[in-house]
Formats: C-alpha cells, sequence, structure tokens
C-alpha cells in the first residue's frame, strides 16, 4: 500500500480564512517550502463542503479545507507500509504546522493535533472492508505509537462502504 | 501513479464488454511501449487523446511562479507523451457522457475515479462530458477500465472524431417538445462510435439534439450538426443544420432539412461525415472544421454532395434498426406522481427560493426535473455518492448532466421535492439560483488549459459569489446570462450569452495585466440564436463592475418586456462600450499592483515570461497608441455593422487590419507608406516568414485570416462575412498585441 492520506481537523471553533492559503501555497511553491514537487494551487473555494484551496503536487496534494489539512499522497513511498503511514502523518503535520506559523495565519489558524483520519486512497490493494483493517491495523498502530506512543491513542474504522478505507485515531 | 493499476485488468475482467475490453488492452500496452520509447510521441499523443487522455498546462515542465519561469523537476526521463509535453506531467482526462445520460453506479464509479486518480472532484464541461485533472498518463488505462466497467467510454472524447453528442438534459420530460430526442441520439452516438467513415477528420466534428426550436438546451445553431425535433404530417423528423461551431471565429449553423425523415438520420450524418472526411480541409487545423468546408463550397453544393454521398451508401441495417424500440422508450418515475403537500409553513428554510429556480414542472403531471446547480460545474467525491443515494431514493436513477455545467434528477414526485431539497443541501447541493446570472458559465481557464490567458474560473467564481449574496436583485436581471472563457476559444460559450467575456492580456508600463474581452448582444435562448461581439476590453478586476453598471442600466432604461438582447440592440454598441469606457484604464504598477494579480490567484499575472524584468513607469511606445487606433476601428466595423452599412464595417475592419500590420511592420521597416499592398508583403516577409507572428498554438492562424482579408477586400460583403471580418480583425489586433509583448521580452533579455 502506498497512496495514504492524512486529515488533520482545524481546532473546534476555528473557522480558516480559506482565501490567505492562495498566497501562502504559492509563496510555498517559490520558495519550495516542502520537499515534495509542488505545481500549482487549485482554487476551490466556490464548492460547499468542498476540498477549499488545494496545493497541487507531483508527489502529494495539500488541501486546507473549513474542516482541516489533507495530505493526499500520489506516488510511491519508499520503506515499509508502517514507514509509509509514518511519513504521511508527518508530512500533514509539517505542513500544518508551517501553515500556523504563516503570517496570514498566525493566531486564526490551528489544527487539532491529537485526531486525525488516516485513508488509503487504492481501492484495488486496499477496499474498505474487514480484510484491510485486518491487514494494515498493526502498521498503523505502529506508525501511530511513533508520534503519540505506544497504547497512548484509540483507533477506529469510519465512514461507508463506497468511502475509502479510513481510521480515526484520538491520542488519549 | 497507482500501484495497484494492473490489478483493475484482472478484477474487472468479465464486466467489460469483449470489444472494449480488447481496445482498452491495446491502449494499456501503446502506454507501455510509448513509455520504453517503442511507439513514436506524435502517435501516441493523437492515440491518447481519441481515448481523452489531454494535455494540461505546465506539462512542458515549466511554470511562472510569479517571480520567474522555474523548471519543474520531474524524475529525469527521455519519455513524452507527445511533442513537448512530460510523461510525468498532470493531464487532462475528458469522459463523454452522451446526451449526458447517467444513472447513481456511474456516479459512484465517478466518484471513485476523482478521489484515486485526480483531486477529488468531477468536472462537468460545457458540452456534457465529465472532466477530471491532475491525471497520471499512466493511471489512464486503469481508469478507462472503471469507467468501461460501469457502461462509459472514452473513446473518441477528444481529437479530430465525433466529439460527445449532446442533448437536451429535459429531453422526454419538456412541455414544449416535439418529442422525446434521447434515443435517436443514443442511436446516432452508438452508429458513429469508432465507425470507419469518421476516422480520418481534419478536425473534430460536434452533434447536438434539441427536442424544441425555441429553448437553448441543446444548442442547435452552434454544432457541426444540429438536430431539432420536428413532426410532419404526423410523422418523426429532424429540423437539421450544419456548419454551425464558436471557437474564434464563430458561425451560426445553416438550415440543412426543414424536415429529415428519422429513417434518414443516421445516414445523412453518415454521408456527411464521408464528405467531411473527404473534403475537409486536413492540413491547416485552423480552417478545418466544417464551417469552413461549407463556406468554401457554399451550403447548396454541401448539400448536393451529401445527397449524392448518400444515395452511394451500402444499406446499413443499424440505420433504422433502433426504431423499432423508439415508440416504447420512455423513462419511468420510481414513485407515483403527486402534488406538494407541505404547507409553506413547515417548509425548511430556502426551499422556497431553491424551488423557484431549481424545479422545473415536468409535462408529465405530479412530477419534476430538479437541477442540482453545480458552481463552476464541480462536484465532490462525497457529493457524487450523495447524489446517487438521492438519485436511488427519489427516482429510477434519471440523471442528466447539461451544457451550463449543472446536473438534473428527473421524474421526482412533486410530493418528495422536500425531502430531496433537504438530501441535497445535507451534501452541499441545493444551491438555488440554476440558470440565472449567478449560475456563472466558465471553461477550466488557465486553472489547467494549456491555452488560458487570463483566470476565466477565477473571474466565474468571484461573479458567482458576489452575485450568489445579493439579497435583492431585478427579476429581469436575475434571468440573464454569463459565460466566461479564458481565451477566444470560446470553451466556455462567451458569445452564446448575455453577458460574455473572454481573457486577452493587455502591457502596461511593461508590465502584464489580465484582462477580458466584454461581449454583448449574444443570445442563449432560441438554440443559441446569435452570438455577440466585443465592445471592449476591461482590466480583469474591473468586470464585477461591468457587469453592475451594465445590468443597472438595463434595470433603469429597458422599456417593457424589453429583453436584454433587444436592450442592447436598441442602444447601440457606441452606447455599451461608453458604459465601460472608464473601466478600462489601469493604474500604474506602482500604485496598484493588484490589477496585475489575476483572480483567485496571488502571482503577479504573465503570459509565460511576459511582463516580467521590466521597468516600471515607463512611457507607452508608439505601437501601443496604433493598436488601440486599431481597435477602436474595429469598434467602429461593428457600429457601422449594427446601422447596416455593411461595406462601411467591411472596409473598416479590414482597415484595423491593415493598421495593425502597418504597426508592427513600422518596429522593422521605418519608411512604410500607406500602400496595402506594400503592408501586405512587408508583414508576410518580416512577419509570417519568420514566424514572428506565429501564435504559439495557433501558429499563422491569424496572420492568415489578415491575407485572407487583403486577398478579398473587393468582393461584395454580405453581413454574415463582414460579422466574421470584425471577429477576424479582433483576433489579429489580439495577436498584434501578444507579438509586441513577445518582442518586447526579447529585447529586454538580450
Amino acid at each position: 500500500m502506498q497512496h495514504f492520506r492524512v486529515k488533520l481537523p482545524v481546532t473546534a471553533g476555528t473557522q480558516p480564512d480559506l482565501g490567505a492559503a492562495i498566497p501562502v501555497f504559492h509563496r510555498w511553491i517559490q520558495k519550495k517550502t516542502l520537499p515534495e514537487l509542488l505545481i500549482d494551487v487549485a482554487d476551490y473555494r466556490h464548492v460547499p463542503m468542498g476540498p477549499g484551496v488545494m496545493l497541487i503536487g507531483h508527489d502529494a496534494h495539500y488541501s486546507l479545507s473549513e474542516t482541516g489539512l489533507l495530505y493526499n499522497r500520489r506516488t510511491a513511498m519508499d520503506g515499509s507500509v508502517r514507514d509509509r503511514v509514518l511519513s504521511a502523518i508527518n508530512a500533514s503535520m509539517t505542513a500544518a504546522q508551517f501553515l500556523e506559523t504563516e503570517a496570514e495565519f498566525k493566531g486564526t489558524l490551528s489544527f487539532a493535533m491529537d485526531v486525525m483520519e488516516i485513508s488509503v486512497n487504492d481501492r484495488a490493494l486496499a477496499p474498505n472492508n474487514d480484510a484491510t483493517w485486518e491487514a494494515l491495523q498493526f502498521d498503523v498502530r505502529s506508525a501511530l505509537s511513533v508520534i503519540w506512543g505506544p497504547g497512548a491513542f484509540q483507533l477506529e474504522r469510519i465512514g461507508e462502504p463506497r468511502e475509502l478505507f479510513t481510521v480515526r485515531a484520538v491520542r488519549k | 501513479m497507482k500501484a495497484s493499476n494492473s490489478l483493475w485488468k484482472q478484477k474487472l475482467a468479465g464486466s467489460i464488454a469483449p470489444e472494449l475490453a480488447s481496445e482498452l488492452d491495446i491502449y494499456d500496452n501503446e502506454v507501455l511501449l510509448r513509455k520504453t520509447g517503442k511507439i513514436d510521441e506524435k502517435v501516441f499523443a493523437e492515440t491518447r487523446l481519441r481515448r481523452g487522455a489531454y494535455g494540461q498546462r505546465y506539462d512542458n515542465g515549466h511554470r511562472h511562479d510569479g517571480v520567474a519561469s522555474r523548471t519543474l523537476d520531474f524524475a529525469p526521463s527521455d519519455t513524452s507523451k507527445g511533442p513537448g509535453t512530460l510523461w510525468d506531467a498532470n493531464g487532462m482526462q475528458r469522459i463523454k457522457i452522451p446526451f449526458g445520460g447517467m444513472n447513481a453506479a456511474q456516479l459512484e464509479t465517478m466518484a471513485e475515479l476523482a478521489e484515486e486518480y485526480s483531486d477529488g472532484i468531477g468536472h462537468i464541461t460545457t458540452r456534457q462530458d465529465f472532466q477530471l485533472h491532475f491525471v497520471h498518463i499512466e493511471d489512464t488505462p486503469a481508469l478507462m477500465r472503471r469507467l468501461a466497467a460501469s457502461g462509459i467510454t472514452t473513446r473518441e472524447a477528444c481529437g479530430n472524431t465525433i466529439r460527445n453528442v449532446t442533448g437536451c438534459p429535459i429531453a422526454g420530460v419538456c412541455r414544449d417538445q416535439s418529442f422525446d430526442v434521447t434515443p435517436y441520439a443514443s442511436a446516432l452516438t452508438y452508429f458513429l462510435l469508432g465507425h470507419p467513415d469518421c476516422q480520418d477528420f481534419g478536425r473534430k466534428f460536434k452533434i447536438s439534439f434539441s427536442g424544441c426550436r425555441d429553448h437553448a438546451c441543446a444548442l442547435a445553431h452552434m454544432h457541426d450538426l444540429g438536430a431539432v425535433a420536428a413532426v410532419r404530417d404526423g410523422k418523426r423528423g429532424f429540423e437539421i443544420y450544419v456548419g454551425g461551431g464558436l471557437g474564434s471565429v464563430p458561425q451560426q449553423a445553416k438550415l440543412f432539412d426543414e424536415f429529415l425523415s428519422e429513417e434518414e438520420l443516421l445516414p445523412t450524418a453518415q454521408a456527411m461525415a464521408r464528405v467531411f472526411a473527404r473534403l475537409g480541409e486536413k492540413k491547416n487545423r485552423n480552417t478545418a472544421r466544417l464551417k469552413f468546408l461549407i463556406t468554401k463550397l457554399g451550403l447548396d453544393e454541401f448539400k448536393r454532395l451529401v445527397k449524392e454521398e448518400r444515395a452511394l451508401l451500402a444499406p446499413d441495417p443499424r440505420w433504422t434498426s433502433y426504431l423499432k424500440d423508439v415508440p416504447a422508450y420512455k423513462e419511468e418515475a420510481l414513485k407515483a406522481g403527486s402534488l406538494l403537500q407541505v404547507a409553506p409553513a413547515n417548509r425548511p428554510e430556502g426551499f422556497d427560493t431553491w424551488k423557484s429556480y431549481n424545479v422545473y414542472q415536468q409535462r408529465q403531471s405530479g412530477y419534476s426535473t430538479v437541477t442540482i446547480a453545480l458552481a463552476l460545474g464541480d462536484i465532490t467525491s462525497a457529493q457524487l455518492r450523495a447524489l446517487a443515494d438521492v438519485a436511488r431514493a427519489y427516482t429510477k436513477e434519471t440523471i442528466r448532466t447539461t451544457v451550463e455545467q449543472n446536473m438534473v434528477l428527473r421524474w421526482v414526485s412533486d410530493s418528495d421535492l422536500v425531502a430531496v431539497y433537504n438530501a441535497l443541501k445535507a451534501a452541499g447541493l441545493a444551491r438555488p439560483g440554476a440558470s440565472t446570472i449567478s449560475d456563472v458559465v466558465a471553461c477550466p481557464g488557465t486553472d489547467t488549459c494549456k491555452l488560458g490567458i487570463s483566470s476565466s474560473r477565477g473571474l466565474a467564481g468571484e461573479l458567482t459569489s458576489q452575485l450568489s449574496a445579493r439579497d435583492s436583485m431585478d427579476e429581469s436581471v436575475r434571468n440573464l446570462h454569463i459565460k466566461v472563457s479564458g481565451c477566444f476559444n470560446s470553451c466556455g460559450q462567451h458569445h452564446i450569452c448575455d453577458l460574455g467575456f473572454y481573457g486577452v492580456s493587455r502591457n502596461k508600463g511593461g508590465f502584464a495585466v489580465p484582462h477580458f474581452q466584454v461581449m454583448l448582444g449574444g443570445q442563449w435562448e432560441n438554440n443559441a440564436g446569435s452570438y455577440g461581439l466585443a465592445i471592449g476590453a476591461v482590466p480583469s478586476k474591473r468586470i464585477p463592475e461591468v457587469v453592475d453598471r451594465i445590468t443597472s442600466r438595463y434595470v433603469s432604461d429597458r422599456q417593457a418586456g424589453e429583453s436584454f438582447h433587444q436592450f442592447v440592440k436598441r442602444i447601440g454598441k457606441a452606447a455599451c462600450k461608453a458604459m465601460i469606457e472608464d473601466f478600462t484604464s489601469v493604474p500604474a504598477h506602482d500604485s496598484d499592483p493588484s490589477y496585475y494579480i489575476d483572480w483567485a490567484d496571488a502571482r503577479e499575472y504573465s503570459i509565460g515570461d511576459i511582463g516580467i524584468g521590466e521597468c516600471a513607469g515607463e512611457v507607452i511606445s508608439p505601437i501601443d497608441f496604433q493598436l488601440a487606433a486599431c481597435e477602436r476601428l474595429t469598434f467602429e466595423a461593428q457600429l457601422a455593422l449594427e446601422a447596416g452599412e455593411v461595406a462601411k464595417a467591411s472596409s473598416t475592419a479590414y482597415a484595423a487590419m491593415v493598421n495593425g500590420a502597418k504597426a508592427l511592420v513600422g518596429l522593422r521597416v521605418p519608411v512604410l507608406g500607406d500602400d496595402p499592398e506594400t503592408i501586405v508583403a512587408n508583414f508576410r516577409t518580416q512577419y509570417h516568414d519568420t514566424q514572428l507572428f506565429f501564435d504559439p498554438f495557433a501558429g499563422a492562424k491569424f496572420a492568415q485570416y489578415f491575407f485572407q482579408a487583403h486577398e478579398r477586400r473587393a468582393e461584395a460583403p454580405s453581413a454574415e462575412r463582414t460579422h466574421q471580418l470584425i471577429e477576424e480583425a479582433q483576433l489579429f489586433i489580439e495577436a498584434a498585441h501578444a507579438c509586441y509583448a513577445r518582442m518586447s521580452v526579447q529585447a529586454t533579455k538580450q
């Protein structure tokens, strides 16, 4: 499994100014702020419940919506499944921290770093069923243990069968 | 790209029609062969285009980031998807949806594909297609297999082929239709799909079906072949129009046959395709559409050739075999039709407003068609799944996409309207104002299109936001239509609406400034009954004010019952232009840099490297004045045409082109004089033969307009030809602006 997505929700009560993400993301492209190849910015603010403003990348897309920051891995990653989950989590957390400290968002945007949703964006390899849950649980727990410590979190499957296989992790 | 792509072939074995499965195996192999350099890149480019896999902005590996043009550091590779198109660069996948018809499972497939291969957004186009952006070429075989398994093909979605056959989205439920055109649109789609007679076109061929003459649902007059349902002596047939098209120089379709019987529909279309393939232009793609062939041959000769070809065709049982099923064809409702029984006081907030614009009372009593108004045609994967649920719960999955970039859900029992509204609202799909001024249509423009000049989606998003937020609006304004294209190619259909805009650029003090040409006088009604003309270019940032100014004037000055189209015609182009004149000036870069940044962007605007690194505050060069004078002449030509002075209009448009060429030639040949022959000759050697004037994508197209205008200057002009000449003159002047900008940048670098 390669294509992990990690969503970090914004702190309850936060309403990010999505328009402010446009100059921020363009600046990240100019300055190569993130390790991935970044390409463009897509504005989807007109879509209700949509992805908000997206930073389009070759290796991964990032999107900031009213509900949070989504990291969506597109290309293959090195290492074991656990390593890839961990890489995706780290990439999302890094981007979230960068966003919180950008001038456009300082003091107005924060992410709830004690909750995250992890999905696998590949229905062929990770159909949304019990078998995937069984196959993936160990690696996801192992990756989260690195972030929050062993046993310091709860993990549950969420979503309906048509959606991507997704788990929600909540730090205890 | 997905590591699992190869798994889909096994997973879907048996779920795809054998012939289609075989085609996709071949395509899969072609992708592999191109990756290993075993197919020529041009051959592969046409191959993928015929499968709907299109190029996308920045796929040459360069992008201007607002400071400079940078190389996008894809992994080193010797492979390309086509000339100048990097293998790893994002592409667009177009997906044909014949007459817009979809079912719930297909929506769910689209949701999966958008999520897994794209950016989670499905985009509906102005020709009822779906498009997915940011797709990797190596994902396309798996993507196409998954579509095929749900009954959708991308075959001939792009390239020089029969494109998606569009149709009225309310066919069968429309109160004004002659009859339901759906089975005919479907039959013609699959008859011509992959047909040997349709494989050797010089350019694309677009077909549309409309159930009536008066409404715009299928835009018959802007298609290569437009079929309008007609009944004569109790027999079904079609009024056939041919040679319509928008593009840079639009042409209204011409009446080919007042009544073509249903039995003759397929063979006549086949005969038309054969004539187009045999006689249509192949080398110069700029004159390769059917409209140019008809202009060249004359309508009567084209008709004669088609009839002659028809007589020679070997009979094909498919021409009429589908007709036996037509009388029985009908969509059915899931529930019995009955009245809306929720009292106004008990209806949810926003329901009545939504109902007044988004609900259409069907010809079948007790049923409505609900429009899901999608801002800019975009819908998320989650919303596609939610819509599939609604379609299953309340209808027999009778869904269609529309040319206004929306979707409709047909056969909703009126008694379910509140429940449907609530379900749509919960999914963020109950935006009111369908088919009103706030339901702005836009092509992809600079967001993803390689040809985009200005941000059509950025502007459309801004207009949508501003217009949707208004609490009150005069009803006559609310019912207007706005359409925006990112360039002159008219994918946003800016010619056929009340207020149209298309992207252009201008220079100010050495900086590029995004602009839009303002188009007035077009008509959405009557199947795209007339085309608008440009009245002047305005900086992008001031277009919302232009909309306010023009619509306010319409409200205050219109006569009783006067449509916007009639209003524009009555007050005249000069008055219209005067309305926007004070918006055309651009402040210096230092005093207001916001003009130099496009909508929904943060970068300094540029086309490639234009406008960067030049000295702010530079004085306006003489050529800027000269080209502005040419624009004025083009506008005066419009005024003359409007006044019925066709000859004057024609000569003025021609003069605009000569003066534009003279301005450019003057940069290289200081003592030139006014003799048109000398100007044309010098322009040819200095700008055409050197390719200096060539548009990066359209090549010699605009120079050819000038040469043709010069060659035909002695002909007695028709009003139609003059309308076209004015369009051509406008585009020639735009090309002169662009050429001068390129030269300026080149000079700065040297």
